[in-house]
């Protein structure tokens, strides 16, 4: 089809092989995670996959669009795959098809599928059974090397509490389940979602833009409490390679289709994220706000695009839209 | 003495075709047995289509006009490519349009020139106005593909500071600007020399792009013998569409071309190679365009080459000079490159001097184009567009048909290149549907203006029925006015009932 009209060559570029990449380099996050938390995380991946793809072709079947090519797109997966990274190992199924349901069925195809999504479904999925089910999905077992098999304090949680208990960041970081950089398990888990991102930039995927200015807008946050306080501030390095950190920033805050347009506006939502995820973990209730923060950020994409569009060639300005 | 050299940085947009470009390697330069006829289209240019000055069995020269622009209208002149005589003046199929008025030319096989055109030693010596005058009567259009009449274009009298030579041919399949560049090297600078001369500019730069050796080479021994130290050569990258005018004018001066504006408002303005080319054989030999050079290229033809064909040749004799069609014919055809060429509906097509490429490709060069998904908005299309255009919004504006943001996101900015489409991952087709909202526009302005003059016109009519019964009741009160007021009047109205009454009086009795 459209055979007749120019331009007759074309990239190789397609959906398929931009999802395909990204679960590519999804894969040393998975790895590692599972390493740390056990097999539960396998689990998971597993029954995310099979609700989303399942609640993908039945919706899309519902709204009489080609379920094949739905399903082969790779979208759906790469909603489960990050699903499956932000929750803890060993849910309970039917949390997890709640999970599934919102993501694919209310925050994609309610507005109309691929491409129309304001939210980031798998943050929606996240964030939904995050408030709903807070003692499951808030809660992460003790690190499979067992140091404390039944302890459930991440390492934002145990800073977050304990610096409310008057201890000092020394004090804290010196315990067990605090390793060179980071959380014990947190620190490979965030650094190997950093190794995925870099290859995505490699590869094209992802640009710098969103990445870059979120982790350095936050490195600088972090930096400038720490330099102040350093008793009762977490060091830069340990809240860049904490929680969801690199996740957020280079698989979930680069979801173009909930994302800003432009490279300036990417660099703005970059930022918004670190300022809403940085307030979060020092003031918020949730030890990691970073669901919360993409969310609140894709909301304000319409007014980042509005602002950021860039000079049209032969313009003196930008256009004012 | 030396040429200066300006090498250019890769731009941040545009394609790099890499391998693909390289199934295509450099061409012979032959040139075309002289046909047996020509068909000559009468616009073969942008603007209006020629008067024809012919009919049917007048005997033409090669070079004689068969059709005539009008003075103040935008076109140009068109001329016999050969010798003979005139067959049929009528409309016929041309290439880019659907129908046009065309002469067909048998030839005599005399190649006899028409004498109209006197060559001259030593151009350069004549005056601008005289110069000028040659460009507009020989009928010279920018060969690159716009067609964009040369006389006009240099009829600018000062505020040209800068002439660029366009030989940074980016399509991926073309080469004839390359040949041109090879083997017309000292017309090409000639050329140069009377465009500078009637703009009265004083720098020359030549694009070449980077990955032209030869032309590179030969350009540089004919400049450094020529030593006009007017001249520099710029080395482009190999990056589509580099070679676009605008493109090109912002690289090489780092000023661009206002919106809505004209190239020399700029202070540069662009000519292909092969046009300076066209003016030099022009004014030396006194020959308009009686041919151009065509590449002949793709897996489809068994001998790609390029050929030096006259105008008005038929496309299959040029196919059949590559040694005709191959196995692997995907059966389609052309005219341009892969990337902004127009699919001809036949091979009986003429040449004209628009066409810089006939392009026949092997049915596994062409990408299957599969259906297009949504949108994921990925901005790939922003990141390679050589406008600065984001065609991911355009696209969301397109499809709600909201014009007025369409203007604002650029849609009259966009040169209609296709990168966007080539990186789409959605492979959606963009550029076909910003043409489409372009004309969609279009015909919206003129519905406008349609409807705002039909609403001056019943606006005109409401007033003027308005005025008229004004007038009608004026004249009525003023009638009115003087029979109530006018004493005189009614006394002799009461006269005139007495008499009457009296008469009937008169008839009682």
């Amino acid at each position: 089809m459209n055979s007749g009209t120019a331009p007759f060559w074309l990239g190789e570029n397609n959906v398929p092989l931009v999802m395909r990449r990204v679960v590519l380099a999804l894969l040393p996050v998975t790895l590692c995670t599972t390493f740390y938390f056990g097999f539960g995380m396998l689990l998971n991946v597993g029954l995310l996959v099979a609700f989303c793809l399942v609640t993908e072709a039945a919706l899309v079947r519902m709204r009489g669009r080609n379920v094949r090519q739905a399903l082969t797109d790779g979208s759906a997966l790469v909603t489960a795959l990050l699903l499956a990274l932000a929750l803890p190992p060993a849910m309970s199924w039917w949390t997890l098809l709640i999970a599934a349901l919102f993501a694919i069925g209310l925050a994609k195809h309610v507005y109309g599928g691929l491409g129309q999504n304001p939210f980031n479904p798998a943050m929606v999925g996240y964030v939904t059974v995050l408030v709903a089910f807070p003692e499951q999905a808030a809660v992460w077992p003790g690190l499979t090397p067992a140091i404390d098999a039944v302890s459930g304090a991440t390492p934002l949680d145990s800073i977050k509490m304990q610096l409310g208990q008057m201890r000092t960041m020394a004090e804290i970081t010196a315990q067990a389940d605090f390793g060179m950089l980071a959380g014990r398990g947190w620190e490979w888990i965030n650094l190997s979602a950093l190794a995925g991102g870099i290859w995505l930039m490699r590869k094209q995927v992802i640009s710098w833009h969103v990445p870059g200015a979120m982790l350095a807008t936050l490195a600088a946050l972090y930096f400038v409490f720490y330099a102040f306080s350093p008793a009762t501030h977490p060091s830069p390095i340990l809240g860049l390679l904490s929680g969801g950190t690199m996740l957020a920033a280079f698989f979930v805050a680069t979801d173009p289709v909930s994302g800003a347009a432009s490279n300036s506006g990417k660099i703005v939502f970059g930022m918004g994220v670190a300022v809403l995820c940085f307030a979060m973990r020092k003031w918020g209730a949730y030890p990691d706000g970073i669901g919360f923060a993409v969310l609140i950020m894709n909301m304000a994409v319409p007014l980042i695009d509005r602002l950021t569009v860039p000079r049209i060639y032969g313009h003196k300005k930008g256009p004012r839209i | 003495m030396s040429v200066p050299v300006i090498t250019i940085a890769a731009p941040d947009w545009g394609i790099r075709f890499g391998h693909d470009a390289q199934r295509h390697p450099d061409l012979m330069l032959q040139t075309a047995r002289l046909p047996d006829r020509v068909r000559i289209p009468l616009q073969q240019h942008i603007g209006s289509e020629a008067r024809p000055l012919v009919q049917e069995g007048d005997r033409v020269l090669a070079g004689q006009p068969v059709g005539r622009m009008d003075v103040n209208r935008l076109g140009a002149h068109v001329h016999a490519s050969l010798s003979g005589h005139v067959t049929r003046v009528g409309t016929a199929l041309v290439p880019g349009r659907r129908n046009g008025l065309a002469v067909d030319i048998q030839s005599d096989g005399l190649d006899e020139r028409w004498p109209g055109f006197a060559p001259h030693s030593q151009p350069l010596r004549l005056s601008t106005a005289a110069l000028r005058k040659a460009v507009l009567d020989g009928g010279i259009v920018g060969l690159g593909g716009a067609t964009f009449p040369a006389g006009i274009k240099l009829n600018r009298g000062g505020g040209v500071a800068t002439l660029i030579l366009n030989g940074a041919e980016c399509e991926p399949v073309i080469r004839c600007d390359d040949a041109l560049m090879c083997h017309y090297t000292e017309e090409m600078l000639l050329g140069a020399q009377i465009m500078l001369r009637i703009l009265e500019a004083d720098s020359c730069i030549i694009a070449i792009k980077q990955d032209m050796s030869s032309a590179i080479s030969r350009v540089t021994t004919s400049l450094t013998q020529l030593a006009d130290d007017r001249f520099q050569i710029a080395l482009v990258p190999p990056v589509y569409p580099i070679g676009g005018e605008a493109q090109l004018i912002q690289l090489v001066t780092g000023r661009e071309i206002p919106s809505g504006g004209l190239p020399w408002d700029s202070g540069a303005i662009c000519q292909n190679v092969a046009t300076a080319a066209a003016i030099a054989t022009l004014l030396t030999k006194g020959e308009p365009m009686l041919s151009r050079i065509v590449t002949v290229t793709g897996d489809g033809v068994a001998a790609p080459a390029n050929f030096v064909a006259r105008i008005g040749t038929s496309i299959e004799s040029l196919i059949n000079a590559a040694g005709g069609y191959t196995q692997q014919s995907a059966g389609k055809l052309m005219m341009g490159g892969p990337m902004m060429g127009v699919e001809l509906a036949s091979n009986q097509l003429p040449v004209t001097k628009a066409t810089n490429c006939i392009y026949v490709p092997g049915n596994q060069e062409l990408t299957q184009k599969s259906d297009a998904v949504a949108c994921i908005r990925c901005g790939d299309c922003a990141a390679v567009c050589p406008a600065d255009l984001m065609p991911q919004l355009l696209l969301q504006a397109q499809a709600t048909s909201d014009f007025d943001r369409l203007e604002q996101f650029g849609l009259s900015d966009c040169i209609e290149c296709g990168c966007c489409d080539y990186v789409c991952p959605s492979r959606i087709p963009l550029t076909r549907q910003f043409i489409h909202a372009k004309q969609q526009r279009w015909q919206i302005a003129l519905e406008k203006r349609r409807a705002s003059k039909a609403s001056a016109r019943i606006t005109a009519r409401d007033a003027r029925k308005q005025r008229e019964a004004l007038e009608l009741e004026q004249a009525l009160e003023q009638q009115t006015h003087n029979v109530t007021t006018a004493a005189g009047a009614r006394s002799a109205l009461e006269a005139l009932l007495e008499r009457t009454g009296a008469d009937n009086s008169d008839d009682q009795s």
